[in-house]
């Protein structure tokens, strides 16, 4: 039993087929990395994960319900988190707010109207933002305008927000595209923190070969919008499908 | 203090005394000099000031916060009027239940409104609300005659039940707005040396409500809620990710600006018992937007600057004809007084909209952060020169 379990997921736009009877098996507390050429309906899936697309036909569901039909701030309150290809945060504030706003969000539900309450008392959020911010080494930007940090430390804002709601899975659509080899490998290091330091089920949708070497634990390829293999990466590295779905073709 | 820091302590406390002061502060010219058509301290217009300020403060909690630009507020201000005036012709003249009914009815038209409106977001909101304050607009001039007596504005008549004030006036004359027996026209005047300060019951009573409202808004603002309203304005799109459901935020603000629209509404019949459809035409939605940037959209003062600012020059401005330009320019030769007289005229007396307009194309292209940003950069300006006065530093942007 996984903790996200999809079967059968087929999508269609119009005449094109980007999702085609899709079956996948996240388990609890794994490193699972979907992967796939430009088109392989990657991110279809992703968004039919969050609510945002709705499938035609399957199932999809998440530690034991399903997550179809629910609105995506529903489904976040599921304990599904996700990271966005470019770091989706709230620029007009500071950092500190940044990642208050999740853990309000978490404590209170999707709306709360505690508009006499003021922020400078509600300790229990302050603290628990203050320990998130020192996890990731961003507390000495605390105060800062998030529209104003660098490339990489949006990224790291953003993964603190999505950690300190404590997700049970957190969704990660290419972490690293269009990022320096540093930054990159920053990255790496930072999601393997985070993978060592609490249970944590992660899903990670990613181009770069590198990233997914070094972080996943099982490897699913996805090719035309139906999943090729579904393995351990050492055996995905030599898996003749996954070098023609790559290569075209070419390559035989 | 009362759950502030202390800095939004020291905003409001100054903000508390400038209000109680303002008949002595805003009469700086004796009243027999030729400077005192720039006094603004008369009731009347003190009174404006802070209705006005109350509309802007509320409009400021939902388009500052959230950013979503109404162009639809003037029917709360509309509907909050006909709600108090029809207290004063049914239950009593005091104020007090009226301006109540007029926050409320205006809170559930808002409620209505809001909760279309608010389907669509960015320039189809924006469009939405102007389309049902239009529509409201107009059915108060025709359809709704009944209520709102038509084209000829709601009044007070001698024939009204009034329960619980029984019977009218011997002398036949319309009752006055009070409140609990204090009558909302009563006045002090204090004459001192060239000086007169009027101290007028209705203002204190406006001045009551705004400082509560002023209150109200810093609450808000520093609350949680307000946070997530700002957080809708910069990224919604994270916000549902992040577990938050946006709408009921929006709605929430959209109700409690309409409520202050309501409440300023209500305040304007306390101040004269009188409500017309031209109350909810769009050119007053426009005014309180203009209020709100040119003072500062999103800043706790702003709003209310901004709303003190446009009252003012419409009081003063529009009653400079070309009989004062002629006596301020007659010391000079006649063909040059002519001149500089035509010159002037359009941007006075009844052109003074072309005044406002220039000002506000320049706050909008240079302090896009309104007066309170040019207050700031002031402030900035002199700290530098204070902390090292030889070498000026380059600005951090």
């Amino acid at each position: 039993m996984g903790i996200l379990e999809v079967k059968n997921v087929g999508k269609r736009f119009g005449g094109l087929k980007a999702l085609d009877n899709v079956n996948l098996n996240v388990m609890e507390n794994t490193v699972h990395a979907i992967i796939g050429p430009n088109g392989a309906g990657k991110s279809t899936l992703l968004n039919c994960l969050i609510g945002k697309l709705i499938p035609d036909t399957g199932s999809v569901m998440f530690d034991g319900q399903s997550v179809l039909g629910r609105k995506p701030h529903q489904i976040n309150q599921m304990g599904i988190s996700r990271v966005f290809q470019t770091p989706e945060i709230f620029g007009d504030l500071t950092v500190f707010e940044n990642v208050m706003i999740p853990i309000f969000a978490k404590r209170d539900g999707a709306f709360r109207m505690h508009a006499i309450e003021q922020v400078t008392n509600e300790q229990d959020i302050i603290e628990a933002a203050e320990k998130m911010l020192i996890d990731v080494k961003m507390i000495d930007k605390r105060n800062e305008h998030a529209a104003s940090l660098s490339r990489g430390d949006k990224r790291r804002l953003e993964m603190a927000m999505c950690l300190s709601q404590q997700p049970k899975l957190l969704l990660l659509d290419e972490p690293t595209a269009g990022m320096a080899r540093a930054d990159t490998n920053n990255t790496i290091d930072l999601l393997k923190e985070i993978k060592a330091s609490r249970p944590i089920t992660m899903c990670i949708i990613e181009h770069d070969m590198h990233v997914v070497f070094s972080l996943a634990e099982r490897i699913t390829v996805l090719a035309q919008g139906t999943p090729l293999v579904e393995d351990t990466p050492d055996n995905i590295k030599g898996h003749p499908k996954v070098k023609e779905a790559y290569l075209g073709e070419a390559a035989h | 203090m009362l759950g502030l820091t202390r800095k939004d302590t020291i905003l409001f406390l100054i903000v508390i005394a400038m209000v109680i002061c303002a008949p002595v502060l805003l009469n700086p010219f004796p009243s027999n000099s030729a400077l005192a058509q720039f006094n603004a301290g008369y009731p009347d217009l003190m009174q404006r000031f802070l209705i006005f300020g109350i509309f802007a403060i509320g409009f400021n909690i939902l388009f500052g916060l959230t950013g979503y630009l109404s162009f639809g507020h003037a029917a709360f201000l509309g509907a909050g009027s006909y709600a108090g005036v029809w207290m004063f012709k049914l239950l009593s003249m005091n104020v007090l239940p009226a301006i109540l009914v007029s926050i409320l009815v205006a809170g559930v038209f808002s409620v209505l409104i809001g909760f279309v409106s608010l389907r669509r977001s960015g320039i189809y909101f924006s469009i939405l609300t102007l389309a049902f304050a239009q529509m409201s607009y107009a059915l108060a001039y025709s359809v709704l005659t009944p209520i709102t007596n038509g084209e000829t504005g709601l009044q007070l008549s001698l024939n009204d039940p009034r329960i619980l004030d029984g019977v009218a006036a011997a002398d036949g004359s319309l009752p006055v707005a009070n409140f609990f027996g204090v009558e909302m026209r009563d006045s002090l005047d204090v004459a001192l040396g060239g000086w007169s300060f009027t101290f007028n019951a209705g203002y204190y009573l406006c001045a009551v409500f705004m400082i509560l409202a002023f209150y109200i808004a810093i609450r808000i603002f520093r609350s949680p809620f307000g946070m997530m309203l700002r957080a809708v304005k910069s990224n919604q799109q994270r916000m549902s990710y992040t577990g938050l459901n946006p709408r009921p935020y929006t709605l929430a603000a959209f109700v409690i600006s309409g409520m202050f629209a309501g409440l300023a509404g209500g305040l304007m019949v306390a101040m004269d018992p009188l409500a017309g459809a031209e109350r909810m035409q769009w050119t007053r939605s426009g005014e309180v937007v203009l209020m709100t940037i040119l003072g500062g959209m999103g800043t706790l003062i702003g709003p209310v600057l901004g709303a003190g600012l446009i009252k003012y020059l419409e009081n003063i401005l529009s009653k400079i004809n070309d009989n004062v330009l002629h006596q301020w320019f007659s010391f000079m030769p006649d063909g040059l007084e002519n001149v500089i007289v035509t010159l002037i005229h359009p941007f006075v007396g009844k052109g003074w909209h072309l005044t406002l307009g220039l000002m506000f194309m320049a706050v909008v292209i240079f302090l896009p952060g309104g007066l309170v940003q040019g207050g700031q950069k002031i402030a900035a300006l002199l700290r530098r020169k204070k902390a090292d006065p030889n070498t000026v530093k380059q600005p951090a942007e």
